[in-house]
């Protein structure tokens, strides 16, 4: 067959439903044969973080960022209609009435699928996250790594 | 028509089908049939387009109490 299709994602959004949404167009191009890249950025770094707290050395802001900011993927609140978190229980309960997969389930697929996760190391130092905080087997980089993937690639999203 | 495999999707919902027939169809080779058999409306045309873009074939589709089956000949 020919050269293998290309599929990047640029995760953005730190919210559930998004989330679920890249994870879950990436998975299909997983299906596809395609080679898929989430690119994760400001608020989605969070869909790679730890649930557990991970002692880290940090200063004041990086600390507070670090409070305020959903730990993984499965404390993220939805986009709409999250009312403090009562929002998303109510959207898990619905998936697995459907027989979805929950977010941390389509991670951890993507990751079964060789999706390859990127963890933007720029926006990880403004947010004060630490390679430790977050998932093992992922990879670091910045923008020119992403155009590397994106220019020749096939579908391209910003989500 | 011989049978290769037959894959149970039933109840499971969008992306999970085509996850698992991909996973199930890279075990077969090509030529060989996979029968799949799923309860999510929209496989019909996920199913359909996902097999003419990796060059299988589908060979024939019936719906039968709300189960899509669908049998596929890997390319």
């Amino acid at each position: 067959m020919t050269e293998k299709k290309k599929t990047t994602i640029v995760l953005f959004s730190g919210d559930y439903d998004k989330a679920m949404a890249a994870y879950i167009i990436a998975n299909g191009a997983a299906a596809y044969d395609h080679e898929v890249t989430i690119f994760h950025t400001f608020w989605g770094l969070n869909a790679l973080r730890k649930d557990e707290n991970i002692p880290v050395k940090k200063g004041f802001m990086e600390k507070m960022f670090g409070k305020m900011m959903p730990r993984g993927a499965d404390k993220m609140g939805l986009s709409k209609m999250n009312f403090a978190g009562f929002g998303q229980k109510m959207i898990k309960d619905v998936i697995k009435k459907h027989n979805a997969l929950e977010l941390p389930q389509l991670i951890e697929m993507a990751q079964e699928q060789d999706v390859k996760l990127v963890a933007c190391t720029m926006t990880m130092d403004l947010l004060g996250l630490k390679e430790e905080e977050l998932m093992d087997h992922i990879e670091y980089a910045g923008v020119a790594a992403y155009l590397a993937d994106a220019e020749d690639g096939n579908v391209n999203l910003f989500i | 028509m011989n049978i290769t495999k037959v894959l149970d999707a039933k109840g499971l919902a969008c992306p999970m089908p085509i996850v698992k027939t991909k996973k199930a169809m890279n075990e077969l080779e090509s030529g060989q049939v996979l029968e799949i058999l799923t309860t999510d409306k929209g496989a019909k045309n996920d199913l359909t387009a996902w097999a003419k873009s990796g060059g299988h074939e589908v060979l024939n589709f019936e719906e039968e109490n709300g189960v899509l089956k669908f049998w596929i000949k890997k390319g």
